[in-house]
């Protein structure tokens, strides 16, 4: 166990708190770290303040009530409500319902395997570092791509996007959707 | 729903799926993508890993700051009644998106001659995705496209100059891609198919009809 050491991040155990004990000074210490982010991120595209704030306040409900969805074996939380905002952006300023896959079940009965959570985080701190490490004008694309602001077209063009670490996230990830498959047999 | 899985070949590319992680890719892909998400492992592990980058992005996105009353109008809501929105589970072949835009209902099958017929699922200036099926050993007639094509099989396979396409195969085809997909001895070939302009049949339906066929 190379993970022995480490600890579950307070972000995880606030969220887990909100969706195991509906903790509300969890949910509080969540709304202050990623709503005012949220609203920076949804204002990027070009939403007005007013607007944008409509949409925080919906993402931060869906993370309230659809917290039994969060899965820390598979995302770390800011690629959860990140995916959440993304929904919410499209449905309000596109007004269409957005497609999302089939949501994969828990296995029956489940323990939480803490050293999967921590490989989640880990895996993103390592991604987290190469964003950082890149130079600003590949960073600027990565942001773009991910904020929303490149068409597909423009995202099929851009040859610095498949990030090496992302290649290895994919590997692990799969990895451990497997298992969890496995378990559920 | 936890669905069997089988030997996919044929992934959505990492580009197009960067893409639909970022919500860029219009309904049509999109929903392709999502169907093919539902079926396939690996390209759902590309799309977790997707998410993930997201949110290293938001992370390092600068804040706003909000106005005084954002956060008690939030936690006055925590406890309003929810009325719960519907979850679409997979039914036969089609996945959940599908049948999510079906509505949970079977799909209405019109013909479009030589056998094949179709179920348009939506259709717009952005491009539009339908249901097609297709008779073992018939062709979907010869056609060339303007833009991007995605077809994911839901049922039986088709084979065509680039390939054999089984159930959960993603084919990506576009303006260059001159193919003649025919559908394989068997079942018959359903498929999931979207497209960013019109599909240009040369044969089978004289162009001037194509307007009353939406084909």
């Amino acid at each position: 166990m190379t993970n022995s050491s480490r600890q579950i991040s307070p972000q995880t155990l606030r969220m887990l708190a909100v969706r195991d004990a509906r903790d509300r000074a969890a949910f509080s210490e969540l709304f202050d770290y990623f709503a005012p982010r949220l609203k920076g991120f949804i204002m990027r595209s070009g939403t007005g303040s007013g607007q944008a704030e409509e949409i925080v306040q919906d993402v931060m409900l869906t993370v309230w009530r659809k917290a039994a969805l969060f899965d820390p074996q598979r995302a770390n939380v800011s690629a959860w409500i990140y995916q959440i905002a993304r929904n919410r952006q499209i449905d309000v300023i596109r007004k269409e319902n957005r497609p999302l896959p089939e949501d994969l079940a828990e296995p029956p009965g489940a323990e939480p395997d803490a050293s999967q959570i921590l490989a989640v985080e880990q895996e993103t701190g390592q991604l987290r570092d190469a964003l950082a490490r890149l130079k600003p004008d590949q960073r600027e694309i990565i942001e773009k791509a991910y904020l929303g602001e490149l068409t597909h077209q423009e995202i099929s063009t851009q040859t610095g996007l498949p990030l090496g670490t992302i290649k290895s996230r994919i590997r692990l990830g799969l990895e451990r959707l497997r298992h969890e498959l496995k378990d559920a047999r | 729903m936890r669905g069997k899985m089988t030997a996919i070949t044929h992934h959505t590319p990492d580009a197009l799926l960067a893409a639909y992680a970022a919500g860029s890719l219009p309904q049509p892909f999109a929903l392709v993508v999502a169907s093919h998400i539902s079926l396939c492992l690996d390209c759902r592990a590309a799309y977790d890993a997707h998410q993930a980058a997201g949110g290293v992005v938001l992370d390092t996105v600068a804040g706003e700051d909000l106005s005084e009353s954002l956060k008690s109008s939030v936690f006055d809501l925590l406890d309003a009644p929810v009325v719960p929105e519907p979850v679409f589970q997979r039914s036969g072949v089609y996945p959940g998106p599908v049948m999510e835009v079906l509505d949970g209902k079977p799909p209405r099958w019109k013909p479009v001659g030589g056998g094949v017929r179709q179920c348009i699922l939506s259709a717009a200036e952005a491009g539009s995705v339908r249901l097609l099926y297709i008779p073992p050993g018939q062709a979907v007639p010869d056609h060339s496209h303007n833009g991007l094509e995605l077809t994911l099989v839901l049922q039986g396979s088709f084979s065509d100059e680039t390939g054999r396409f089984g159930v959960g195969d993603l084919e990506v085809a576009d303006e260059h891609l001159d193919h003649t997909p025919v559908a394989d001895a068997g079942a018959p070939c359903i498929c999931l198919a979207a497209t960013d302009a019109p599909l240009r049949f040369r044969t089978l339906v004289p162009r001037l009809l194509q307007p009353l066929f939406r084909i």
